[in-house]
């Protein structure tokens, strides 16, 4: 029994208990220490498993905990353990919940600081990080669901945290009911895979498609149209969890959480288990290609939305919230493209430099007096030096210029999308022009922020405390040099070599492309957003809303998604609940009520209370008795 | 000397028996209610009597003599009680305690 990757979840699990039992009583100094500490040392058993792993045989390591129950259907039955099954992919995962995490804890204990309720929030991230661990760990989908509901769970507290805040209260409620359609669909496709298969092992499910896969050479089997509802219900918890399309309208809300948690789970962690998902599930998805297509697609299609949404932004973590779901979509097209281990690459980077970006937008933020729009900030390059150069860096890697980590794995991942059999030159168009998207909105944010004229009245106020800033920097150094980590995945994605490949011409202006694209965002930008690099007046008449387009309004509300959803779905369900008021259906159930109440009053009539009747129906029945018993 | 037979006895104890019973359910007044299950009372003890004569055995007179007792006892409380509601409601009507319908 390895009680390393056994007690990995407990450490979080310990200060969340502590903290939520006892919170109250703790100082500030005893519940940041519990909490951070807890998480430092999740990390480091984290690493020490890497090594472990790197080292073992088989590069596996599974524990079993406890038996928790079974299951049984008519095509087989399955037991359902806890149990941890750690292998590549589940490693890459766990190292950044727990060292992006730790980052993010640390920062949180200096952020949050003078909140009243400083000891509830670090407890529900630690509770976060448990559910997160017991999601990437899990060895079978009964498991894995028990963490998506976690950290669904921890997402609804955290965004909602400043409850008596209507804002913050409607977007978590926003937030927890969208995932939900997500989670449900997820939920069907569960059953119909058990059903299906009998199995909810995910190593078993991955073999059994690795012979299927083997055996009909990736053709569709008898079972294909089966494994296409199982895929695309899949997808459809993917989709919600991870806030692409159409479920995506909840993220940019989510933003209404403090700050740490927007980094940690809305931007690092939580929303990537759709990607983890669909990785972990790809033995399914390479039997489904039409699936697969639909991934990419989807994929493809919110990074340019988020980015088109992005450039019309005017709140610095509503930006960065936008490029969040366009980063993500970056990953879907990967997995969508049968890139595995470049989207698993992208979601590992992507953490590291949007952590980074949130957490200086954080840092900023703070230092201006909780002011988050753009248009009232400017200038502050010179006024706030270190998280300015901190910024930078996120950005150069978020653009993906050449050397950072997010040009290792966003090339990785173009490189691989012209001659995909579920992708092709269409979606590699799209994802060049969401890098300069992308490129073009990082510009804009960096410009409108931090050069220009200052249009902040008040003095700029940074946290200069040294623990702060160390988790900044060392989440800098691994958004610039993250992308050398070696990640050898093929043990894991063993089926994935086997798709065939498209036998085209692959252009050689293919990379000179990809790599330039950035380049001439920059270039772009440099000119057209010229007004917000060197004056304030343009800059300041965009504060006013009158002085707005309408399409930049479209553009800054989500391409009209929400008021969408909300006259098809919200409306419709708002007036059915206005004609129902007195609830027809109601009545039926209020049928009982009434027979119970007749026969209630019929029997009242019989308890008269007089002696002499009581007396008569007794000997009545007395001699009934008599006379039925002598027949 | 004639013996009864057992058949006459048991007659007269239905009988009698019939009658403290109309008698309890007919009656409004609480006195002659009382009465009426005195009557009741001795319809049985004539069966006991009429059984114990015939099988010659003691055991039927001893159960009159519990009856008897029985009876005298219950005469004492009904007429307690009697006197009691006289006071309370100043008559004897028995559909006047009906209190605890429901």
């Amino acid at each position: 029994m390895n009680v390393l990757l056994a007690s990995l979840p407990f450490y979080p699990l310990v200060s969340f208990l502590l903290l939520i039992f006892f919170g109250k009583k703790l100082s500030w100094q005893l519940a940041a220490t519990i909490s951070v500490s807890s998480m430092a040392i999740a990390a480091l058993v984290s690493a020490m498993l890497l090594v472990d792993l790197s080292v073992s045989q088989h590069q596996v390591m599974t524990v079993n905990l406890w038996h928790w129950f079974d299951l049984s259907s008519e095509s087989g039955n399955a037991e359902v353990n806890v149990r941890f099954y750690l292998d590549g992919l589940s490693a890459v995962m766990i190292s950044v919940v727990t060292g992006v995490g730790f980052l993010i804890h640390l920062f949180a204990a200096i952020y949050m600081k003078s909140d009243a309720n400083f000891s509830r929030f670090m407890a529900y991230m630690n509770l976060f990080i448990v559910a997160m661990l017991i999601l990437v760990l899990a060895d079978n989908l009964v498991l894995l669901y028990l963490g998506w509901e976690g950290v669904g769970l921890c997402s609804f507290l955290l965004i909602g945290f400043w409850y008596q805040e209507k804002a913050n209260v409607l977007a978590a409620r926003k937030a927890f009911i969208v995932t939900r359609i997500g989670d449900t669909s997820m939920v069907i496709g569960l059953l119909l895979l058990f059903n299906t298969f009998g199995l909810l092992n995910i190593e078993a499910v991955t073999t059994l498609a690795k012979q299927a896969n083997e055996l009909t050479g990736g053709q569709n089997t008898a079972l294909g149209d089966d494994i296409y509802w199982i895929a695309l219900l899949l997808l459809g918890g993917a989709v919600g969890k991870s806030a692409q399309l159409p479920l995506q309208t909840w993220l940019p809300d989510a933003m209404a959480g403090p700050t740490p948690v927007s980094a940690l789970i809305h931007a690092a962690t939580m929303v990537t288990a759709g990607v983890y998902l669909i990785a972990r599930m790809h033995g399914i998805f390479l039997l489904a290609p039409e699936v697969m297509n639909y991934v990419a697609w989807l994929g493809a299609l919110t990074l340019l939305l988020a980015g088109i949404a992005a450039l019309a932004q005017t709140d610095i973590k509503r930006v960065l919230a936008y490029s969040t779901m366009s980063q993500i979509g970056y990953m879907m097209l990967a997995l969508g493209a049968g890139a595995w281990t470049a989207g698993v690459f992208h979601l590992m980077t992507h953490a590291f430099f949007k952590a980074l970006l949130f957490l200086t937008a954080g840092a900023v933020i703070y230092a201006l007096h909780h002011q988050q729009n753009l248009f009232k900030m400017g200038g502050l390059l010179k006024k706030l030096p270190f998280e300015s150069g901190l910024f930078i860096i996120g950005l150069i890697c978020l653009m993906a210029l050449p050397g950072t980590s997010g040009f290792f794995s966003k090339e990785a991942i173009i490189a691989q999308l012209w001659s995909s059999e579920t992708a092709g030159p269409m979606l590699w168009w799209c994802a060049i022009l969401g890098a300069l998207l992308t490129s073009i909105y990082s510009c804009r944010l960096f410009f409108l922020g931090f050069l220009g004229n200052c249009r902040f009245n008040e003095k700029a106020q940074p946290d200069k405390s040294t623990l702060l800033r160390s988790a900044l920097a060392v989440l800098a150094l691994l958004s610039l040099f993250g992308g050398l980590i070696p990640l050898d995945l093929s043990l894991v994605f063993t089926m994935a070599t086997q798709l065939p490949l498209v036998q085209g011409m692959e252009p050689n202006w293919l990379h000179t492309v990809a790599i330039v694209t950035p380049f001439i965002g920059i270039l772009f930008s440099w000119f057209y957003f010229k007004s917000y690099r060197i004056t304030s007046d343009v800059a300041t008449k965009h504060v006013l809303p009158i002085n707005e387009g309408r399409l930049v309004r479209f553009c800054r509300q989500g391409l009209g998604f929400d008021s969408f959803y909300n006259s098809l779905l919200v409306k419709p369900y708002q007036w059915l609940a206005q004609i129902n008021k007195n609830d027809i259906f109601d009545q039926f159930i209020m049928l009982n009520v009434w027979y119970v109440n007749l026969w209630h009053d019929a029997l009242i009539l019989v308890q008269n209370g007089s002696l002499r009747w009581y007396l008569a129906a007794f000997g009545l029945a007395i001699m009934l008795l008599l006379g039925v018993s002598s027949l | 000397m004639t013996s009864i037979p057992l058949f006459h006895v048991l007659i007269l104890s239905s009988l009698l028996f019939v009658i403290g019973f109309i008698g309890v359910v007919a009656r409004k007044n609480t006195l002659f209610i009382l009465m009426s299950l005195e009557v009741m009372l001795n319809a049985v003890g004539v069966a006991f009597i009429g059984a114990g004569s015939v099988w010659q055995q003691a055991d039927g007179q001893v159960m009159f003599i519990l009856i008897l007792t029985l009876a005298a006892v219950e005469a004492a409380v009904g007429l307690a009680l009697l006197i009691r509601m006289q006071k309370k409601y100043r008559s004897l009507d028995i559909d006047l305690l009906s209190q605890l319908k429901g």
